[in-house]
């Protein structure tokens, strides 16, 4: 499997980066550098075992369903690019 | 007491000096603050808070005068900008984030006020700690306070709590939070001649650290002494209702177990750590650390983590999927960098690529990438398994020992700039040694042991059971004493 400048604007693409034309090839590069370095763990044997998503045995607790914070949108938009009237102002999205 | 005579104390020794009142808080907080404003060439500071620092000072000084005193009281410390502080610019490094000025506290550092500590500022990383030599980061490199003897060359502190181990380093603060993910506390702290404890998965609440990978990231202190390390640990960690993956265990007194005797306890040396094109000072040092241990009466067994070459192979599957994920909120709409652009997916497109820097988007790509459709179970679940045998590896080495000894890096910091000429993968492998403990959630120290043959600092870690750092503390100060390492960097940054 190479990764070719298409996959990488694809995958640009669905990581929301706007990676200019000209830094296609080079990341291609590197990324299969990289992939090529990974691709070692396929020597690993792996039948039967169960994969590890947390780093330590323990149950997630489950918590109350009630509001334990809130109610205070000023503190909520202090950092907003653009607000008004309590609300986030986003780029206009349909026409 | 002269500023300098203040700034060199340990954080042990001047917490028994504010105690005493031998000097306020207050004398000590200026101290660090004309210390920071004169090193500005470190660039170990990312945002400096004196009148912040001033402030709690003078509080802390009103609490030990009415007997109020808490476990860190009046003691000022430096936090890595990963650290979410009320009111104070937290920028993880990044342009993505820009003046983001967060209105809540992290829970570490809500701990660390609570026992009436005082922030000095905000340390320099890796762009969301993603790098090992701190030149990621939007700020430019902090340079290593240490040079190599007879040289004028600028070293890297390590990465990603690059500003945090220099900080230390250079007695700008008496100790400093930090982060690691995959060797981001050992490492630097190794490269400086300090001490990084990075506890075990769960310790210490990830709440309000901005998340790089969630299920490795863990929060810890780098220090000047082992006892320093516990002392801050204490305060630091602590179960948070506010990370679902936070611990509900009770914090020790680690520094209790500082100085207590380590006969009988039986050290696993890994054969796996014995890697291709290893220094000699490095195989010469961990010969020593063995000896140093076996002198203090403990046991010396050989042991087999078999699948250790392929902890970092399956780190930069796990790290980086888990980072596509968190880093996807950065959109440019709540908080931050937000980019011009014709329409909604432009816009999102503009802010990521202008905001992020090359490492973190070569990161971002790559986890999108083993995310994707067709490959997930090739390499993500593939990188889950493997973990699970990593994990398995310790579980195994933990019945016949009690803890293991390791060295911390593979080299001695080396000259900024470097990164340039290598590889990533080249770049990667300096985590060699401290990344699997990352992925089986055990707790590993680093502590320094010696000069390499250019006068540069060198670490050795000790990596234990799970929610064992008492053992760590234990054979750390036993390591400690034994290498008698008292080597300070000279000052040729101040001015």
């Amino acid at each position: 499997m190479a990764i070719d400048a298409a996959t990488v604007r694809k995958v640009a693409i669905l990581a929301r980066l706007n990676e200019p034309e000209a830094r296609l090839e080079p990341l291609a590069r590197e990324l299969n550098g990289i992939m090529t370095w990974i691709e070692q763990l396929a020597e690993v044997d792996t039948d039967g075992v169960e994969p590890m998503a947390s780093a330590v045995d323990h149950k997630l607790p489950l918590r109350e369903d009630i509001v334990t914070e809130g109610g205070d949108p000023s503190r909520v938009l202090a950092n907003a690019p653009s607000s008004k009237d309590n609300f986030f102002v986003v780029p206009k999205v349909v026409e | 007491m002269a500023g300098s005579e203040l700034t060199s104390l340990t954080l042990k020794s001047a917490l028994e000096g504010l105690k005493s009142k031998k000097f306020s808080s207050t004398e000590i907080t200026q101290a660090h603050v004309d210390a920071v404003a004169a090193s500005k060439t470190l660039n170990a500071y990312v945002l400096e808070t004196p009148e912040r620092a001033l402030q709690m000072a003078a509080a802390a000084d009103a609490r030990i005068a009415r007997g109020e005193a808490g476990l860190l009281e009046g003691a000022p410390l430096g936090i890595k900008d990963l650290f979410c502080t009320e009111g104070y610019r937290t920028t993880a490094a990044s342009k993505i984030l820009g003046d983001f000025k967060p209105t809540y506290e992290s829970t570490v550092t809500t701990h660390l006020w609570r026992d009436g500590a005082v922030m000095l500022g905000k340390l320099n990383l890796d762009e969301f700690a993603m790098g090992s030599t701190n030149e990621t980061s939007a700020f430019g490199p902090v340079a290593n306070p240490w040079r190599a003897e007879g040289s004028n060359q600028t070293l890297t502190p390590g990465g990603s709590s690059g500003g945090s181990a220099a900080a230390v380093a250079a007695d700008l603060c008496l100790g400093a939070t930090a982060t690691d993910t995959g060797g981001s506390i050992r490492q630097p702290a190794a490269f400086t001649g300090t001490v990084g404890i990075k506890p075990t998965y769960g310790r210490c609440s990830r709440w309000g650290i901005v998340a790089f990978a969630s299920s490795l990231d863990q929060a810890g202190p780098i220090a000047k002494t082992v006892e320093d390390a516990a002392i801050l640990l204490r305060s630091m960690a602590g179960h948070d209702p506010k990370d679902s993956t936070s611990l509900p265990v009770g914090v020790p007194d680690f520094a209790s177990f500082v100085g207590k005797s380590v006969k009988g306890l039986r050290i696993g040396v890994p054969k796996e750590y014995r890697v291709d094109g290893m220094p000699a000072e490095i195989e010469a040092l961990w010969a020593k650390g063995i000896e140093w241990l076996k002198e203090a009466g403990c046991e010396i067994v050989d042991v087999s983590l078999p699948h250790t070459k392929y902890a970092l192979p399956t780190y930069y599957i796990v790290a980086p999927a888990e980072a596509s994920s968190n880093l996807a909120r950065y959109d440019g709409m709540r908080y931050g960098l937000r980019a011009e652009g014709k329409t909604l997916t432009e816009v999102y497109e503009n802010t990521r690529g202008q905001g992020f820097g090359d490492e973190v988007k070569r990161r971002i790509m790559i986890g999108a990438y083993v995310l994707s459709a067709g490959y997930y179970d090739a390499y993500y679940l593939k990188a889950q398994k493997v973990r699970r045998r990593i994990a398995d590896d310790f579980k195994a080495a933990f019945e016949k020992c009690d803890a293991l000894l390791t060295p911390a890096t593979p080299s001695a910091a080396f000259a900024l700039g470097v990164k340039d000429t290598m590889d990533p993968v080249q770049m990667y492998l300096n985590d060699v040694f401290t990344v699997t403990a990352n992925l089986a959630g055990v707790p590993a120290m680093s502590v320094p042991a010696g000069l390499d043959k250019d006068g540069l600092p060198l670490g050795l870690q000790l990596i234990g059971r799970t929610l064992d750092e008492e053992t760590l503390f234990s054979l750390g100060g036993a390591l400690e004493k034994a290498a008698d390492f008292r080597a300070k960097p000279k000052t040729w940054w101040k001015g």
